[in-house]
């Protein structure tokens, strides 16, 4: 199996092959032996030994899995990847998914929280980086900004109103 | 002593006192909101109580509600814990009056430190030392400008009932002063209800140290040495340490002793902390004195090997402190960080949401008072503090080590934390060498911050991503697990038919 998978932006072609238990497998045409474990759903454990054939063993590495709907991360130790496998049919649902479309902007809640002020109506025009909307969790108001210069098209919510992560407040055009 | 103890709070701090409890043969009472019916606290205790929506003006800060749960429930004392009805005169009476015992300060001694110019007043004729400035409220912008003067600039507004850094102002000259008394009384009225602002000579770079004590109802009164709080953000403590590493022996014994004059000044029962500004030549002065038990006492349990929350119960339920000031010794070193729901990649914004994956250090030296646990949705409607996390060595080395060995350990996943941010923090050489001072997060936090993640890593994370992939779509260990677990049916099947 060949996967085309992107670390941080960057690409790399891993080829996989299941071999007596072990994974062999190559990366960027290099190949690396690795023993891997799954513990738990989204723990990898891998050994990973550098000598194809050399003594059972080699590096240990705990690899955590987190996921959200719109991206997953890897842990390793205290570090932080962004991972992506790209295959040609997620590509393209993806690229259907960007709210870009002839220009306009969709203003989504990044977490749960409360609509404080609404800073707009539709139809006005806005500066990129204009204050739009005033949600607040825990305690704390964060104002949204406009990503671009243009007119409040649409507005979801009423102040006052609660907000899921991800749900769309404006829209801008 | 008591038999049944409520404790009017939630997350971490009602877990600890739950555990004292648990641990003292009382019953623990736990008491939620709406969101709350599936926190920690309410699995932990001994009973549970709904006590009302999610607000926590309906909930947790709602003084008959919990005055009525706590009569129905039996419980013959209440924990306020830290934050919510804590530091509440009103609330510490209310209790008094339907006798169930407040296990804290009277609510006397609250109001005579509750308001920071009133505590003022009463220090001042006590002797203390506190930051030179006006002791009432300023009644004008002429008095603001003619105190200045004579304290000299830089100076610093305070709201009278402040707290958290709110209706606070750094002045540094006269014509920035008008303007800012303005700002820092209407930010006060709004946050407190109360505009009474008064000025202080700010004192530059200083170090916030202070010193808890405890104070039996019987007269006897002692402290307990002192916790480093200087690493803020926002007028919020981030990390805190035991002792001190400016803080000698006698200083210490200067301080506590203070701190001991201030409790006796305002007839100071149980738990309860003064704090201190420092300057750089350690001349200290009274800052102000907070009635409760704090967030950051584990750092004083674990060099004292005193558990403060059994104490405090033991003083509620009118007992002697059981030993002296000269018994009281430290040893080692503990540095606490405070674990919270937020993105310090993105201006510390909260990050509420559910906990996918959560794996918690431990180890020798650590200790891990949490009020989180995996699969738990942490709420948008309180404070964002998920756990403190504590290291404990035989030195400052030892307990920095330890920590940093146990935040490499540690795991939450699904939101968004400030376990990078203490990382930072300790590997930092100023954190190292205890170069401290209010700012030094700030400064910190406004330098470059070193890139972390390694291109070796970044290919193991490659090999990773495609593993996840290859076992989940070919379904490999879907099958596996079926197989295992029909496994041990059998395995079951046979031993039950032997």
């Amino acid at each position: 199996m060949t996967y085309e998978v992107s670390i941080d932006g960057r690409l790399y072609r891993v080829d996989l092959a299941q071999k007596d238990g072990q994974w062999h497998c190559s990366v960027d045409g290099s190949p690396v032996e690795v023993d891997a474990v799954l513990v738990r759903p989204n723990e990898l454990s891998l050994i990973i030994s550098g000598v194809p054939g050399g003594i059972s063993g080699g590096v240990a590495f705990d690899v955590k899995r987190e996921k959200s709907p719109q991206e997953t991360h890897l842990w390793i130790s205290s570090s932080r990847y962004k991972a992506e496998v790209r295959d040609p049919r997620s590509l393209q649902s993806r690229r259907s998914g960007v709210g870009e479309a002839e220009g306009t902007k969709k203003i989504l809640a990044s977490m749960p929280g409360k609509i404080v002020r609404v800073l707009v109506s539709a139809r006005d025009p806005v500066e990129a980086g204009q204050g739009v909307v005033v949600v607040e969790a825990m305690k704390m108001q964060n104002e949204l900004k406009s990503p671009k210069q243009g007119t409040v098209q649409k507005i979801l919510v009423d102040e006052g109103a609660s907000v899921n992560a991800g749900d769309v407040l404006l829209v801008i055009e | 002593m008591f038999k049944k103890i409520l404790i009017a709070n939630r997350g971490e701090i009602a877990v600890r006192v739950i555990r004292a409890c648990r641990e003292l043969g009382i019953r623990s009472v736990a008491v939620y909101s709406d969101v709350d019916r599936a926190s920690l606290h309410v699995i932990k205790a001994d009973e549970a109580y709904y006590l009302g929506p999610t607000a926590a003006t309906e909930s947790y800060l709602n003084i008959a509600r919990i005055l009525d749960v706590a009569r129905r429930a039996g419980a013959d004392a209440i924990h306020p814990g830290y934050g919510f009805l804590s530091e509440n005169a009103k609330f510490a009476r209310a209790c008094a009056r339907t006798g169930i015992k407040f296990i804290g300060p009277t609510g006397d001694a609250m109001e005579t430190m509750g308001s920071k110019t009133g505590a003022r007043r009463a220090m001042e004729r006590a002797g203390i030392p506190f930051v030179p400035g006006s002791l009432r409220g300023l009644a004008s912008a002429e008095e603001a400008e003619k105190v200045a003067e004579q304290i000299g600039y830089p100076v610093m507004l305070k709201a009278a009932s402040g707290g958290g850094g709110k209706g606070m102002r750094l002045v540094h000259e006269r014509a920035e002063l008008r303007p800012a008394l303005e700002g820092a009384k209407s930010e006060a009225a709004r946050s407190f209800g109360d505009d009474e602002v008064y000025i202080e000579k700010a004192i530059v770079r200083p170090r916030h140290i202070e010193m808890q004590i405890l104070g039996d109802e019987h007269g006897h009164v002692v402290y307990l040495g002192e916790r480093e709080c200087s690493i803020q953000r926002r007028h919020q403590k981030v990390v805190e340490e035991a002792p001190s590493a400016i803080v000698d022996d006698d200083m210490r014994r200067r301080m506590g002793e203070i701190a001991v004059r201030v409790a006796r000044a305002a007839n100071y029962t149980n738990a309860g902390t003064v704090e201190f500004l420092v300057d750089a030549e350690k001349n200290f002065y009274f800052l102000e004195m907070n009635t409760r038990l704090q967030v950051e006492h584990p750092v004083t349990e674990l060099v004292t090997g005193l558990d403060l929350v059994h104490l405090q119960i033991l003083i509620a339920s009118g007992g002697e402190l059981p030993f002296q000031q000269e018994h009281v010794t430290t040893r080692g070193h503990a540095i606490e960080c405070r674990i919270c729901a937020e993105d310090p990649d993105n201006h510390f914004f909260p990050s509420p949401g559910k906990i996918t994956m959560l794996v918690a250090p431990a180890g020798p030296g650590i200790r891990h008072d949490s009020g989180s646990y995996e699969g738990w949705t942490v709420p948008i409607d309180y404070d964002p503090l998920l756990a403190k996390l504590i290291g404990y060595g035989s030195d400052r080395n030892q307990a920095t080590t330890r920590l940093q060995r146990a935040l490499a350990e540690y795991f939450i996943c699904g939101i968004k934390t400030n376990i990078p941010l203490f990382q930072r923090i300790l590997r930092d050489p100023d954190f190292q060498a205890a170069r401290l001072d209010t700012g030094y997060l700030e400064r910190l936090l406004g330098g470059p911050s070193e890139p972390q993640a390694s291109s070796e890593g970044a290919k193991v994370a490659a090999i990773a991503t495609a593993l996840f992939a290859a076992m989940e779509g070919a379904g490999a260990p879907a099958e596996a697990t079926p197989v295992n677990s029909a496994n041990w049916k059998r395995a079951a099947l046979r031993d039950g038919l032997r």
